[in-house]
Parts: structure tokens; C-alpha cells; sequence
């Protein structure tokens, strides 16, 4: 799912510069040919109507299965400022071992939670800019179509920042990425207290 | 200027000496390990794909679905939104495959709207016969493709009086309409019927100008700005699809919004 989902986005978001590059939303700012899907606009749209529907059923699934098997409560929640803020600055002090990679820290929790959030809002503004007569109440709820568009434009911005941060973490923490090929370590009842033991340990 | 990362303590040279090649051999293959998986993304994602028969193949099938998938979407009873005529933009945006100094005007006295496929009457019309069918107004949002957009003010009558004064068959699949500029464009019977199309002969209340498709020009308020032909010289109702100027080149045919 991570990896379908790691590409649907890439065709999404270089498709969606393609389009963007049209009619640009901010003057002068363009991408060039290089970092967009499709040669032309008519075929940046086609990759752009293509890959919605992986992105909304991949989505769909990968949302389904984190709420029914409790995924979501478990790895994501619940998130402490003070963790966030130690978390942070760790980092900025080179402090990220990873130790346990079935175990989120607070900032990945945090950040995990603005993407997926992302992801839902640019089906909804997508949606809105899509079909603006036949959604036209959804239009309105964001404030009109070309509201709309920025919206979608900016979720776009979050979700290529948070992009970037993952992609150099993962590089960081090389482990994580075989685990995500190959599914990685069984999260199991007693690693989780573990982990909790260990935690509590480094505060005491 | 001294790092703030730095330990206050810092440990025996020897130590540092000891460990070096570990962390430089963790680091190297940390990097290859990471390229390799940046490359194989890189792959997965097609971005060197420049445009061959099969990708295109595939997206057109899929645009083809998604025609099918918007005609479902398409509701014939809801009306798109209307705004006061004071938020009319005059004059309208221009907008075609060429520029506006390449507009040929046409001769509203000489012009002639022919009908032909699937109609009982097939009389070329005139001017004058359009405007004698009962006239509609709405103030819509055109939106482009591109993503911009502009409200403005078209009357004229709508293509479903206009289908029913010819006795058009109402089942047919598309509508078809050719232009002075060689724009051929075609839409769907629901579309058609929509109380929202026009057959539009004004803009703001005046005679349609010569940049905008004077005389007669089509304006739905439920489909992107390039379906509606401007300059229009014949209709004709068909079950045979008809394509269109942007269509060829790879846009969507339904293009509903």
C-alpha cells in the first residue's frame, strides 16, 4: 500500500505541476519540463484523472484498514507536546537512532497525521475543482472555485514538504526501508510495553 | 565559532581513532543503500516515460472511462450557480487556439445555421429565426481548463427549444456543431437539454461580438470553457461520435464540470 501510494502521489503531484503550469496561481512561478508528468497539458490532465482513482482506492483501503484494526489509535496517538519538543531536539542534536522502527516518536506521529489529513483534503478540494457545478455546495463550503484551487495547490506544498523530510529520514534510518519492502518486524503486545518500559526508563 | 553540538567532554582520540571505519562504512552503505531505493522510485514512477503508444493508450482508455463515469456524474436537474449581472466581466476573457487579431468575423446577414442527421426539419436557419424563439439569460462562471475563470452574461435560446423546434431525435447520443474557424466540437444529448445551455446571440444584453462568436456561439454552465464553440455554422444531431478540435489532441471529451 506504501508503495503504491508513494507512487500514485509522485504522478499526482508532477501531473498536477503540469496542469498548474497552465494558468500559473502565483506570477512567474513555474515548473520546468523536466519535474512534470505529461509533455503537454492535455496529457498531464490524463495522468492526473488516471492516477485519482489509485489514489482514491489505495486511500480508501489504507484508511479502512488503519480505523478497523486500530492502527491509527495504536502507532499514532496519543501525541504529548513535551514529546514533540523533545523529539525535535534530539534531532537537532543528530539523536535519531530509531531504535525500535514499530514504534513512532511523537514529531513522526504529528507529521504522519498532517499527511494523511492532506491526502483526504486534496480528494475534497480535487473533488471540488473537478466537478464545481455538480459539488457546487462544496465550492461554497471552501469558499468558491478559485479558493478552492489554491487550497488544492497548497495541500500540494504540505504534502511535497513532508516529502522531503520523509524521504531524507528514511535515508537517514537506512532499516526502515527494508521494512517497509518487506513488512517489517511484528508489532506485538509485548514489544509495545517494552518500548513503553524503555521510555519510562529514559525520564526516570 | 565553536559548534553548540559539541560534547564539553571530549572523549580519548584513541576511541575516536578506534571507531572511525565502522561509522564511515555505516555511512557509505547507508548512501548506496538509499540511492539504490531513490533510483528504483525513480522507475516505478515513469518519470523519463515520454509519451509512448502504450502509456497513451492506456490514459485514453481511461479518459474514455472517465467519460462514462461524469456522464453518471452529470445531474440534467441541477443548475450550476448564477451571480448578479453587476459582476458580469465586459468585456468577456478571449480565448482560442489563436490570437485575437486572427479573428475573421463573420457576416450575420449572409450566415446561415445549417441542420442536418437525425432532425425532421433540416432548413438552414437565419439570425432573425433564432431570435424569435423564446430567449433565456443566466449569469455563469466560465471556467477554463487552464484554471482560470470569469463570470459573465450570455442570452440567446437554449439548444433544447432550438432541438424541439427541428424535431430533433431526443434519444440520439451527441450533438454536434461545426464553426467559421474550424473548431468542431461536440456534447452529450443530456448536456444539450440541460436548461442551462444556450444557443447564445448576447453578452451582457448587447449583440454578441465579433471576438466572441458573433452571431451565435454555444454556453453551458456545466462544462469546461473549451466545449463551447464560437462562431457557429451548423448542428447536427447523431449517434456516430463526433470528436472535437481539443479532443484529438488528447483533452477529455465530456469535460463536465
Amino acid at each position: 500500500m506504501h508503495w503504491v501510494n508513494a507512487v500514485v502521489m509522485l504522478v499526482m503531484i508532477t501531473s498536477g505541476w503540469g496542469i498548474y503550469d497552465d494558468d500559473v496561481i502565483i506570477r512567474g512561478f513555474h515548473f520546468s519540463s523536466f519535474w512534470r508528468l505529461g509533455d503537454w497539458a492535455a496529457w498531464s490532465l490524463n495522468w492526473h484523472f488516471a492516477g485519482m482513482w489509485f489514489l482514491v482506492i489505495n486511500g480508501l483501503i489504507y484508511l479502512t484498514y488503519g480505523f478497523v484494526t486500530g492502527r491509527f489509535r495504536k502507532k499514532l496517538l496519543p501525541i504529548r507536546p513535551a514529546e514533540v519538543v523533545q523529539t525535535v531536539i534530539d534531532t537537532l542534536h543528530f539523536k535519531i537512532a530509531h531504535e525500535d522502527i514499530t514504534v513512532y516518536n511523537a514529531v513522526q506521529k504529528l507529521l504522519y497525521i498532517i499527511v494523511i489529513l492532506s491526502g483526504i483534503s486534496q480528494v475534497v478540494t480535487g473533488l471540488a475543482i473537478w466537478k464545481p457545478v455538480q459539488f457546487s455546495g462544496l465550492v461554497s463550503l471552501l469558499g468558491g472555485f478559485q479558493t478552492a484551487r489554491v487550497l488544492h495547490f497548497a495541500g500540494m506544498a504540505v504534502i511535497v514538504g513532508f516529502l522531503i523530510v520523509h524521504v531524507a529520514l528514511a535515508l537517514l534510518v537506512p532499516k526502515t526501508l527494508w521494512a517497509m519492502v518487506a513488512g517489517g518486524p511484528r508489532v506485538t503486545a509485548n514489544s509495545q510495553a517494552q518500548a513503553h518500559q524503555a521510555r519510562q526508563g529514559h525520564t526516570a | 565559532m565553536r559548534s553548540p553540538f559539541r560534547p564539553d567532554v571530549v572523549p580519548d582520540t584513541a576511541i575516536l581513532a578506534d571507531h572511525k571505519p565502522l561509522i564511515r562504512s555505516l555511512e557509505r552503505r547507508g548512501l548506496i543503500r538509499g540511492s539504490l531505493s531513490l533510483g528504483a522510485l525513480v522507475l516505478l514512477t515513469g518519470c523519463d516515460v515520454k509519451r509512448p503508444e502504450a502509456v497513451e493508450s492506456a490514459l485514453l482508455a481511461i479518459s474514455r472511462l472517465n467519460d462514462g463515469v461524469q456522464a453518471l456524474l452529470f445531474d440534467p436537474n441541477r443548475l450550476a450557480p448564477t451571480y448578479p449581472a453587476s459582476t458580469i466581466l465586459r468585456p468577456p476573457k478571449f480565448n482560442a487556439y489563436y490570437d485575437v487579431m486572427d479573428v475573421k468575423p463573420v457576416n450575420g446577414t449572409t450566415w446561415r445555421l445549417e441542420v442536418s442527421g437525425r432532425v425532421a426539419d433540416k432548413r438552414p436557419w437565419t439570425l432573425q429565426d433564432l431570435r424569435a424563439l423564446p430567449q433565456t439569460s443566466m449569469v455563469i462562471k466560465h471556467i477554463c481548463v487552464e484554471g482560470w475563470s470569469y463570470i459573465g452574461g450570455w442570452s440567446g435560446p437554449t439548444l433544447r427549444a432550438f432541438l424541439e423546434h427541428i424535431g430533433a431525435d431526443l434519444r440520439a447520443k451527441y450533438v454536434a456543431f461545426k464553426t467559421a474557424d474550424d473548431y468542431p466540437s461536440s456534447i452529450d444529448m443530456a448536456t444539450a437539454l440541460h436548461p442551462q445551455t444556450l444557443l447564445a446571440i448576447q453578452y451582457g444584453g448587447d449583440t454578441l461580438a465579433d471576438p466572441f462568436g458573433f452571431p451565435v456561439r454555444l454556453r453551458m454552465a456545466t462544462k469546461l470553457g473549451y466545449k463551447n464553440p464560437k462562431w457557429i455554422t451548423a448542428i447536427e444531431v447523431t449517434n456516430t461520435y463526433p470528436g472535437g478540435y481539443w479532443e484529438e489532441k488528447g483533452f477529455p471529451w465530456f469535460a463536465g464540470i
